[in-house]
This record gives structure tokens, sequence and C-alpha cells, in this order.
């Protein structure tokens, strides 16, 4: 049993501890170590479509994260007044959102999209004026961004929702008998108890849209994002620069998802 | 200017016909009754009764299925909480936990609009600290705090704000038995100085007969009887307050004859018992079933043998137990007609007299016009 488990250990970690330290290699070939040094991270770093894979998961993920924090927690709050049978509905398509696979929200939202900018543009075409070249509905920035806060949202309100369940309803009425108004109520009182699960929530959903190639993949038209990047680049074989962008993603990620937890775990009432 | 003085008629909180549904239990059930203004008033009754929820009705969290709730003359009726005068503490005292002892009492001022100046609410909180003996505990945080002192502060928090009319939902419940007693009589103290109406809701009879001025006893829902904590204990309308407030032994019996207040009742074992009807309740007509009343405290206990006055009527039996109290013993016999009876014995005739001890074969008596008759409901 204690050998499956190492066993299953080594598997999964070898190949992420291998990348790591091949990312340090002095030699310019990805299979032999020859020596330790960082001259490929200055390589990737100063590479401009590295540069420009980065900014645009950067721009998504910043997005996602501030968009899904938002109307996740909106939504959250706004569950928690819904009773009865309507609450299990929704509780129960929020669950399915988060364990459909992202292959399957990928090509729903591609196939989505497609059908309804092509029953679109051409009403758009019809609308504009003579001339002048109308607007056309593609893949972009907005899609991507669309198809992972589907996902993410759903992060969000899973979060947010245990918290509020966590807290004391009391505190709430004890406000608004102090003259509160709902919305000072709100942002006095609510909000600083639930902000620990907003935050992680925000966290967790930058990381995964900054980590996530599949969707991105299927919706995400012109743009390259670093996955998108690094998958390109890897079928022209693998090189140590790689190695270095996928351990920089790796440390991003490891800081953010450790803060989430840390953030979770922190009492409901302190 | 509208004379706020010396009214003391003047009605504070007023429920007329109020009903609260909820989708399947009537929690408050067609509720009447009026508090004045300064009183000190509770709600007391077994769990479930409807207490929290008449208290909820007054802060605004829930609103009258049916029927009206009126504070200082105007209905409230749909209007939410944060703007009534009235301020609540609540059982588990619901502090805001992040922020310090004098955040969360200035928080009922820095409410309103105009809000006040920062000195003007520093000042106030000074004072308030102050008046629950809380001096320089601004800057604790309230997890900090003991049980006794965070109900000092959620006191703070809300008598701060010189609401007309302070509503209490069980704020003793959560301390202990020595605390709760010195809790008790600083609250008493504090409602006389301020001159504040205070609702009190508690399920515990000593609390509210110490404390009120009035008591509203409810049973699912309903009223049974309010009145002063003397009028409840002397002249309970039903056996239901007899044996919710104070101890009582209650001898079932069948009403033989019902002449004015004065009532017969012969009991399953043939004995022959009377006492009287208190004044308001409803009349209790022959052959209806009814119990008398007997306080521990009204039966006097004598040795077997022992010659007792005529018109006192006596039960026999034998001591089963005696606690000594300090200024009483309280004993319990079983007699041979009613099975177990408890006797409050006061000190001065423990001395004169004897004293009992378990085995000791007794007698019991009382004077029948010192007792009541009572109706079950
Ligand atoms: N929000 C609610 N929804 C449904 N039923 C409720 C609600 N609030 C109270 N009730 C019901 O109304 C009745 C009265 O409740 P309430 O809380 O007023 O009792 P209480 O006298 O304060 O009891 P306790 O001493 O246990 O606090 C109970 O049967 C309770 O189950
Ligand atoms: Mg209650």
């Amino acid at each position: 049993m204690r050998i499956y488990a190492i066993a299953v250990f080594l598997f999964l970690y070898v190949p992420i501890g291998i990348i790591v330290l091949f990312s340090f290699n002095a030699g310019r070939h990805a299979s032999e170590l020859r020596g330790l040094s960082i001259q490929w991270y200055g390589k990737a770093l100063s590479n401009p479509f590295v540069g420009d894979a980065f900014t645009t998961s950067l721009i998504v993920a910043l997005s996602v994260a501030v968009l899904s924090s938002l109307m996740g927690t909106a939504a959250a709050l706004a569950l928690q007044r819904l009773k009865g049978s309507l609450r299990v509905l929704f509780d129960g398509l929020i669950y399915i959102s988060v364990m459909i696979p992202g292959i399957v929200i990928g090509i729903a939202t591609l196939v989505a999209l497609v059908t309804v900018f092509d029953f679109l543009n051409p009403i758009l075409a019809s609308l504009w004026p003579e001339g002048v070249k109308p607007p056309k509905l593609h893949m972009g920035y907005a899609s991507v961004i669309a198809a992972h806060t589907l996902f993410t949202m759903s992060l969000v309100i899973i979060l947010v929702r245990a918290r509020i369940a966590g807290m004391d309803r009391a505190l709430i009425e004890a406000s608004m008998d102090l003259y509160a108004t709902p919305w000072r109520t709100f942002y006095q009182v609510t909000l600083p108890q639930i902000y620990p699960a907003i935050l992680a929530g925000f966290l967790l959903s930058f990381t995964f849209s900054f980590d996530d190639f599949i969707i991105s993949f299927f919706v995400a038209g012109a743009n390259t994002t670093l996955p998108i990047y690094i998958f390109s680049s890897i079928r022209r074989g693998i090189t140590p620069e790689v190695n270095a962008i996928g351990t920089m993603v790796l440390a991003v990620s490891l800081i953010l998802l450790m803060t989430a937890q840390f953030l979770l775990r922190s009492r409901v009432n302190r | 200017m509208p004379d706020h003085s010396s009214n003391s008629n003047e009605v504070d909180i007023e429920f007329r016909n109020a009903t609260k549904r909820f989708e399947n239990v009537v929690a408050v059930d067609d509720v009447s009754l009026s508090v004045e203004r300064g009183a000190f008033f509770s709600f007391l009754g077994p769990s479930g009764c409807g207490k929290t929820t008449s208290l909820r009705l007054i802060a605004g969290f829930d609103q009258p299925s049916e029927g009206d709730v009126f504070i200082s003359g105007a209905s409230v009726v749909g209007i939410p909480p944060h703007k009534r005068p009235v301020n609540m503490v609540f059982q588990q005292y619901a502090l805001f936990p992040h922020m310090d002892v004098a955040e969360n009492i200035g928080y009922g001022l820095r409410q309103r609009s105009p809000k006040p100046d920062r000195q003007d609410i520093t000042r106030r909180v000074d004072e308030t600290l102050e008046m629950v003996r809380l001096s320089g505990y601004g800057k604790r945080r309230v997890w900090e705090l003991s049980g006794g002192q965070q109900q000092r502060v959620a006191l703070a928090r809300a008598l701060i704000n010189h609401p007309t009319c302070l509503l209490l939902d069980e704020p003793l419940a959560a301390l202990d038995r020595k605390l709760r007693r010195e809790m008790q009589i600083e609250l008493q103290t504090l409602q006389r100085d301020v001159g504040i109406t205070f609702i009190l809701v508690t399920h515990d009879q000593e609390e509210a007969l110490s404390m009120s001025d009035r008591i509203c006893i409810m049973r699912e829902g309903r009223i049974v009887q309010s009145g002063s904590p003397r009028e409840l204990y002397d002249e309970p309308l039903n056996r239901y307050v007899a044996d919710f407030v104070g101890k009582t032994n209650f001898f079932d019996g069948e009403i033989i004859e019902a002449r004015d207040s004065a009532i017969t009742l012969k009991s399953e074992s043939g004995q022959v018992l009377v006492g009287v009807q208190p004044k308001k309740a409803a009349p209790l007509v022959n052959g209806s079933r009814a119990c008398v009343a007997v306080r521990p405290e009204m039966i006097s206990i004598n040795a077997a043998d022992k010659n007792v006055g005529d018109d006192s009527i006596a039960l026999h039996g034998e001591v089963m137990n005696r606690i000594f109290l300090g200024e009483h013993s309280e004993y319990l016999v079983a007699t041979v007609e009613y099975g177990e009876v408890m006797v409050l014995s006061p000190k001065s005739v423990e001395n004169s007299n004897r004293s009992f001890a378990p085995g000791d074969r007794v007698s019991l008596s009382w004077r029948p016009e010192s007792v009541l008759v009572l109706g079950d409901t």
C-alpha cells in the first residue's frame, strides 16, 4: 500500500520536478543537464511572443477574476434568499457547472458563439448604413473571458455561499436594528464577514483562467494565451525556455492557490 | 413642543390583535397588549410559545400577518427595522466581530444622518462605557471579553442610541447563575436610571418575577394572563399560570358546589376540598373538573398526633425528604390522600416547633380561605 502511494506521488511530481530542474539547465537541449543557470528565464522573458502571450493571459485572467468574483458574490447573496425547490435547482446547476469537463465547456461555448455570431452578423451588416464597414462579431477576448467566467463564477458562488452559511444571521439583524440601511449593512457587516471567501474566489478564478488551455484553445480565436503559446512551441520541440515558462506559471499558481487556501481557513468570526 | 415629561400612563408599545403565522405554525396568535412608557415588561413562557416572535414584531424583523403593532401611538406595520426607534439586545449578543468594543458601541450613532462628529461619538461612547462599568475597554476586541462583559457591551450598544424602548431577548441566558443574578440587579438599576421602557423575554420565572413591573405569560402564541408579579403569584387565573409562576401543589377534584367564588370540590379519594376562585377567572360550574392550588409556604406541617383547628384541611403522610434552604426547610411528604406534597416551613416555626426527619409521620394543614380553586384553562 505504502509503495503504491509512493509510486503515485512519484508519477505525479517527478515530471514537474524535472521541468523545474531543466528550466535551470545551462545547456541548450532539454534532454541533458549541463550545469545550472538562469539564462533561459532571461531568454523567455525577453521573447516578444512570450511577452504578448503573457499580457493576453494576464488581461483574460484579471477580467475573469474580477467578473466572476463580482457576479458570483451577487449570485451567492441572491441565492441565499431563495427557498424551496428553486434553490435546490440552482444549487444543482452550480455544482454541475463546476463538474462539467473543460473540453465540453470549450466545445459548447464555441458552437453556441459561432451560431449566435452567424445569426447576428448579417443582421448587423444590414442595419449599418451603406458604405460604413459594419462591426463583425468574432472570437476574441470577450469569448474566452465569457467561457472562463462561466466556470469560475460557480467556484466563487460555492465559496461565498459556504461563508455566508457560517455567518451569524443575527449580525445583520443587529446592524439593521442599529439604524443601518440595507446597503450600509451590506458593506459594513456582510462584506467584512465574507470578503476572505470573495478574495479566495478571485485568486482561484485568476489561477484557473491563467492556467487554462482547453477552453481557451476552442474560443480564443486569434488570441494566444500563455498556455496556448506553450502548447504550440512544444510542437517545435521542448526547449529549456518552455520549461522556464512552465516553472514560472507553476510558481505563480502555487502562490495564489496557497493564499486562497489560507484565506478560506481563516475563521469565520475573526 | 409635545410634552414627554411625566405622563406615566402614556402607552409606548401596543399590540392590537396581532397575529404572526409562519408556513404552518401560528407563532403569535391574536395578541393584544399595551406597555406603558418606562415600564419593565416581561414576556414569560416555555420554549416555542412565541416570545421571540413578539419581540421581533416590535423590532421590525417580522411583520404581523394580521393585526397591528404601535410604537408611541403610531402604527409601525411595514416600517423596516432601521427606521424604528427601538433597539434590541440579542440572545447571543451579536456583537460585530470585526470591530473593537468602542466601534461596536458607536455603530448606531455612525448610522445617523447627519452623522455626529467624531469627538461627539467618542465622548458618548466613553460615557456609555462608564455607565456599563467598562471604562477603558474601548480598544479591546469583542471576543476577548468574558460573557458578562460582552453582554454589557451589547447593552451599551443599544442604550447609546436612547431608544424609546429596549428589547431584550433572554439576555442573561448564557451567563452562569451568580453572574446572572448580578446582571439582573444591574439591569434593574439601569432601567430605573435611564427611564427607558424595557421589554424582556425570558423563560425563567424567577427572573421575570424579580425584575418586572408587569409580566405577560404566554402559551402557544396566546396570552394566558398578564399582570404584576404579585397578581400572577397571588391570583393566577388558571392552573397553567400557577404552575409556571412559583411552586404549587395541585389537588384535583370535581366541583360539587359553586357558590359565588367559594367552591367545594370532591377528590377521587372522596375528600372534600374548599377554596375560593380568583376574582377575574371565568366562572366554574358544578360537575366540572378543577383543582385546588396550594403554595408550599401556605401549608403547615405538624406531628401526626397533633390536633389541628376545625376549619383546616388536613392530609396525613410520611416525610420523604427534607432540604435545608437556610431561611426555610423544604419538605417532600408522601400523603395517603394525594401522593407527594411539597411544604415550605420557615425557620422561625422550625425552631419553636420541631423539625421533621425522613420517615416521620406528619399531618399537613392549611386554611381553606387562603387557597385558590383553578380551572385548567
Ligand atoms: N422564521 C420562522 N419560520 C417558521 N417558524 C418559525 C419561525 N420563527 C419562529 N417559528 C416558530 O414559531 C414558534 C414560536 O417561536 P419563537 O421563537 O417566538 O419561540 P420562543 O418563545 O422565543 O421560544 P424559545 O424560548 O425557545 O426561544 C415556534 O413554534 C417556532 O418554531
Ligand atoms: Mg426565543
